[in-house]
């Protein structure tokens, strides 16, 4: 090719070259979506997670849950037959990072809220084969001895609200007292008991 | 989507696939044609005395990135691809999943409205409905009452006849569609650990269980104080409230004496989440039907 070797003898040139050849995608599927109204926009009635239901979803993180559980129903009609109304992108504005994920080893827990009561989230966690015998899940018993001490409960929040989370100074203040002494069990079952119930459809 | 995000994607889509048609295209042409030269067909770079021919794309390679060409150009013009443009073919991902819904509804809807159209006692011994029942059952009721229905602690069993908040069809369906919430609350702090001790003995004498005589006289102080509003004077249990017959034998949370004192301390407060909100009429009165048909008499279940 004519003056290809321009391109292979500058190095700086190339690398100049390749940054505009690979950007491409992400200015066309990236870039919009922080700005369309379509994603930035919360759904009717989302608010930010109260401090209890916060620290339940820390633990979710540092347990691995999304490792094995995605929270994402794709609008298939197998998966809004199982789980429910699909997922939507306004109801993770306030969520810093998502937990979308993309490999289901357990089931999606867009939609758990509600759908079992708390004794049955507790025994679960406990040890899953209690009531589900043939589960591979691994059993978290020491979520009954943990107790939150809620020392960054409150930054978290700040930090959250930096980017963007609407928490107020009401919210804010106190937060840690709030969750002090409660068990990380509680915690969890609480983040997990508000997951996806602003939208509703019948299975 | 704004005009000018539309205009960002049409755009920068369309420049991108401009220019990688001009890579390919610019390709063709060799830095020296063999037909000028026929000395000279390298690049002229070499490698340890290997030498790198100077030769455009092979024809099927060439016409392979066309044809991508020519797919990319259909794809963006039936779907959406290019910013606000929806594509010829109007499709989106919503729509799809409509006519999915569209058409199972059309070959479900037949089947659950002759059976929405039974009443529940027919449905339990209808064979083909209580296929359909079971696997309504498997996908939302057995993770907690257990896939054969027999419950779990803390989790009714569903085949046994013994019913908290009453076994009749329209009982059951009201159950499933509203859910329930126990409220036996905690009496630690009203009894004491004697006193819990004592009603324990007596509730353990209710069902003919070994007990200590002497703690269960105590205990049936207590219990007439303190239990009989929601058990019943002879404790046999009040459905309207979802109190437990006392007097079966039979134990939602554990008999063992030591199970009865801890329910007494702390209480017990069994949810069942109210499915209305969750599931279709349909399925709810199929599945009410199910569950009825568990604890018929065996010979008449299906």
């Amino acid at each position: 090719m004519k003056n290809h070797d321009i391109v292979e003898k500058n190095i700086g040139l190339m690398t100049v070259l390749v940054i505009v050849a690979i950007s491409f995608g992400g200015l066309v599927e990236i870039v919009p979506q922080f700005f369309l109204k379509e994603t930035t926009e919360p759904v009717a009635g989302l608010k930010p997670l109260g401090p209890l239901e916060l620290e339940g979803r820390d633990i979710y993180i540092r347990e691995g849950c999304h490792v094995c559980h995605t929270q994402m129903v794709r609008p298939l009609r197998a998966e809004v037959e199982r789980y429910g109304h699909y997922s939507v992108a306004g109801e993770s504005v306030y969520e810093h990072p998502f937990l979308w994920g993309s490999k289901r080893t357990g089931p999606d827990l867009a939609r758990v809220g509600g759908r079992y009561s708390d004794d049955w989230h507790k025994v679960h966690l406990f040890n899953p084969r209690i009531v589900v015998p043939e589960s591979n899940m691994p059993a978290f018993p020491w979520l009954y001895d943990n107790t939150l001490d809620g020392k960054h409960t409150e930054s978290k929040m700040r930090g959250l609200r930096k980017v963007g989370v609407p928490y107020t100074d009401e919210d804010i203040e106190g937060a840690g007292d709030k969750v002090r002494g409660v068990t990380e069990m509680d915690a969890l079952v609480a983040y997990l008991q508000q997951l996806g119930t602003l939208l509703k459809e019948k299975r | 989507m704004s005009t000018f995000w539309s205009l960002w994607i049409i755009g920068l889509t369309l420049t991108n696939l401009v220019l990688v048609l001009w890579v390919l295209l610019a390709n063709r042409k060799v830095a020296v044609r063999d037909d000028e030269s026929p000395e000279n067909r390298t690049t002229g770079h070499v490698y340890d005395g290997i030498e790198e021919y100077d030769n455009p794309l092979p024809r099927w390679w060439f016409k392979m990135f066309i044809a991508t060409f020519v797919f990319a150009g259909g794809y963006l013009a039936i779907y959406p691809g290019l910013g606000s443009f929806e594509g010829l073919a109007g499709w989106t991902q919503e729509k799809q999943l409509a006519q999915q819904q569209q058409k199972a509804d059309a070959l479900y809807s037949e089947q659950f409205g002759k059976y929405n159209a039974m009443p529940i006692e027919e449905l339990a011994r209808d064979p083909e409905a209580m296929k359909m029942g079971l696997r309504l059952f498997a996908n939302n009721c057995a993770v907690c009452h257990g896939a054969d229905g027999g419950g779990n602690h803390g989790f009714p069993n569903l085949t046994d006849n013994d019913w908290l908040y009453g076994g009749n069809p329209a009982t059951i369906k009201q159950t499933i569609t509203l859910g329930r919430k126990g409220v036996m609350p905690p009496w630690a702090s009203i009894l004491g650990e004697d006193g819990v001790h004592e009603t324990a003995e007596y509730v353990l004498s209710l069902s003919g269980r070994e007990h200590d005589a002497e703690l269960a006289a105590a205990g049936a102080t207590h219990f007439k104080q303190n239990c009989v509003a929601c058990h019943g004077a002879d404790g046999e249990g009040v459905q309207a409230m979802g109190a437990p017959n006392l007097t079966d034998d039979i134990w939602l949370y554990g008999g063992e004496p030591a199970d009865i004192r801890q329910t007494l301390r702390l209480g017990r407060n069994g949810v069942m989440p109210a499915q209305q909100e969750l599931l279709k009429e349909s399925r709810i009165h199929l599945l009410a039907a199910y569950v009825y048909s568990l604890s018929l008499p065996y010979d008449e279940q299906e």
